[in-house]
């Protein structure tokens, strides 16, 4: 028989997995916006580790979400996968959850939906990504004491610093390759310090 | 009925993916932005152009039906 | 009311003044500008149809063609409007951002009211309820156009009222999809089409965008006809034209024209020795003097050359001017002009602009020509709007026609006279950081 027990800790350990996911997914998200390569990687492959991640993260977060409730001893009510803080059990820190669950929930079907919808909705959704990690991370430190001590703080402290890394170097690079108005006089600058010795790479050659 | 790809030259931000998957249709220029071959997509070929289509970072690739 | 179908001059309703004949037709006999009072006096009231597309039949009789350029056939983008789906919405485009035209600029302060009258008919026509003015922004201009608003409202002629729009002083600003940005209020930026502007324009309603001149040939069709209208002109491309015409000595100034005269009687080539011609403007293309001497100002002349008639701009380079130094100082303003959304665009007209410059400046490096050709054609239909394409074909044409220059230049040589600019560029240096909107 399946102790209370059992289910709580498989909803700590789904938890700590999911956070951990998140953390990749949301660095793999900043590099092909920034379209940055992972070593011996095709480019394609970092957009479709970002999205495969992204659903794995799924996966554990059902597994989070459902162990959590169906677990007896804090009798958090099915109610609150959706609706934040109006659990009993500790009402803010897994109302925190909740609100990560339904920011999640919108990422994920806009994503799927994404040739369907207009592109700025997509867009403008995607952004609420930075609102959630914050989220996730909040309550990942207050919902259970897990991660405030030994081995999981050191592994919840370097997932925050490689995703605080990543979106630094995101704002670093945010002049970078997208074309608009305002890099017109820049280009003619540096088209008029080229110098004879061109090469051109063709850009499929660098898969190679 | 005949399909071909389209790009949108705004949104398209030179991400390359394009070029990865559908070799055979797409190749970049020397600034890393899709120059589609001029020619409808064969029936063999469609469900790579998709996916092309479908992994486009900037959704800026269409396949859309050739009117020619 | 006659059911207006029929080619007539005479409705029952408006009194007609009798039809100008030869030219001018639109700019003022006099060369006064005129205001309401005058332009009553000799065109007579506005005749309006008393329905949508009455006008467009006439229209096709006509054979009027657009005159912002593209020189398509008026009836039919009305046409293409009125059977959208949706209440449509007239734009008269008055930007003229080519540096080198003025003819919009000049029709727009000399007879504001027949382009008024324009934009009014052709509201009529398609079934707009909105209608819009897009002109050059000039203070002194807009506050010009504002009165005679002002008088027409007096007067009780407009049936719709028209917003007054500014147009940044940019290449494209008067590019369809750009203007339609603009009007919404936004940058004058071009649009990815689809959809294009006929079928959802301003607000993503179905856009007529027409040129100022075009509008103001409109109004003097409605009063005079299709067969006045033909008097003028050749078989397939009627009517008159406005022109802006630059002669080798520095002379000539904006016309009216009738289309299919002979370019060397334009641009005085028999007493004045040209270098070369620029028919068409900075998308357009130039000519050799010999070329020129036997052509007339007409499409069907043009377009077996690769050229096209455009807006009307007729430059004829001096002989001590050398044509690489001035196409390098145009390619580098068209270069610095790209909205820089499009990515071959954005990387491919600077280079082009900077190896121009480099052989302007005989400083040339012997991979130069292969580089514009493989450059021209990368960009070449790669945008979302015609300025790449604009662009290759001026760079061609002067290739093409300066050929032994470019040689000259590439030896270290230059034969110019003087370094004087003689085609108007305005500021090329990267620094200058006009707005879009």
């Amino acid at each position: 028989m399946i102790t209370g027990t059992a289910f709580w800790y498989a909803s700590r350990a789904t938890g700590v997995v999911s956070l951990v996911l998140f953390s990749l997914v949301a660095i793999l998200g900043i590099l092909v916006n920034r379209q940055g390569r992972l070593p011996g990687l095709p480019r394609f492959a970092v957009t479709g580790l970002h999205r495969n991640l992204s659903l794995l993260t799924v996966a554990f977060l059902g597994m989070h979400i459902v162990t959590a409730i169906v677990d007896g001893y804090a009798k958090i009510p099915w109610l609150s996968t959706v609706v934040p803080f109006t659990s009993g059990y500790e009402r803010f820190w897994i109302g925190l959850g909740t609100v990560a669950i339904d920011l999640f929930a919108a990422l994920i079907i806009t994503s799927l939906l994404r040739h369907r919808i207009k592109a700025s909705i997509w867009r403008g959704i995607h952004w609420l990504a930075y609102v959630s990690y914050p989220v996730v991370v909040v309550h990942a430190l207050g919902a259970s004491k897990d991660l405030r001590s030994g081995w999981l703080l050191a592994l919840t402290m370097a997932t925050v610093f490689a995703v605080i890394t990543a979106i630094g170097y995101r704002v670093l690079k945010a002049v970078a390759a997208v074309p608009r108005p305002g890099r017109v006089p820049e280009q003619l600058v540096a088209a008029d310090q080229t110098r004879a010795d061109r090469t051109w790479t063709n850009k499929i050659g660098s898969l190679r | 009925m005949s399909e071909r790809l389209r790009v949108n030259p705004i949104l398209c931000t030179g991400h390359g993916l394009c070029a990865e998957l559908f070799p055979e249709q797409i190749d970049l220029d020397d600034w890393g932005y899709p120059l589609l071959a001029d020619q409808p997509v064969p029936e063999a070929l469609r469900p790579l152009a998709r996916r092309a289509v479908s992994d486009c970072p900037a959704l800026a690739l269409k396949l859309i039906a050739d009117p020619r | 009311m006659t059911a207006g179908l029929r080619d007539t001059a005479t409705s029952s309703s408006a009194a007609t003044n009798p039809a100008p004949h030869g030219l001018p037709r639109l700019l003022s006999a006099t060369g006064q500008p005129m205001d309401l009072g005058a332009h009553l006096q000799v065109h007579g009231p506005i005749h309006y149809r008393g329905g949508p597309r009455m006008l467009i039949n006439t229209l096709q009789s006509a054979g009027l063609t657009g005159r912002g350029g593209a020189a398509f056939p008026t009836h039919r983008k009305f046409t293409a409007v009125a059977n959208q789906k949706g209440t449509p919405v007239v734009v008269g485009n008055g930007a003229e951002g080519e540096p080198a035209s003025d003819k919009d600029k000049t029709l727009l302060w000399s007879c504001p009211h027949l382009v008024l009258d324009g934009l009014q008919l052709a509201a009529e026509a398609v079934g707009a309820r909105k209608v819009y003015l897009y002109v050059h922004r000039d203070p002194k201009l807009e506050a010009r156009l504002e009165v005679a608003l002002a008088q027409r409202d007096a007067a009780g002629i407009d049936r719709l009222s028209v917003t007054l729009v500014g147009a940044p002083h940019r290449f494209l600003a008067g590019e369809a999809s750009a203007l339609t940005n603009r009007v919404e209020g936004g940058p004058a930026l071009p649009r990815f089409a689809p959809p294009r502007t006929f079928e959802r324009g301003v607000n993503g309603a179905p856009t007529l965008v027409q040129n100022v001149e075009t509008l103001a040939h409109i109004a003097l069709i409605s009063r005079h006809g299709a067969s006045w209208f033909r008097e003028v002109g050749t078989g397939a491309e009627p009517g008159s034209m406005i022109t802006t015409v630059r002669l080798a000595n520095g002379g000539g100034g904006v016309a009216e024209t009738a289309i299919g005269t002979p370019i060397g009687e334009l641009l005085e080539l028999g007493t004045q020795p040209a270098r070369a011609v620029l028919v068409g403007g900075y998308h357009g293309a130039w000519l050799s003097p010999q070329q020129a001497r036997t052509l007339t100002l007409s499409n069907a002349d043009l377009r077996p050359l690769g050229a096209a008639v455009g807006a009307g701009v007729l430059a004829a380079l001096p002989p001590d001017r050398c044509g690489v130094v001035e196409s390098a100082r145009v390619i580098r303003y068209l270069a610095l002009e790209s909205a820089g959304q499009c990515g071959p665009c954005l990387n491919g007209l600077p280079l082009i602009a900077a190896s121009m410059g480099q052989l302007a400046n005989l400083r040339s490096v012997p991979s130069a020509r292969g580089d514009l050709h493989r450059w021209s054609k990368l960009v070449e239909r790669r945008g979302a709007c015609h300025h790449p394409d604009g662009t290759v074909r001026f760079l061609r044409s002067a290739l093409t026609v300066f050929a032994e220059e470019v040689a000259l230049h590439e030896t270290g040589r230059c034969s110019a006279g003087t370094y004087e600019p003689f085609l108007p560029v305005p500021d090329t240096s990267p620094d200058h950081k006009d707005d879009w909107s």
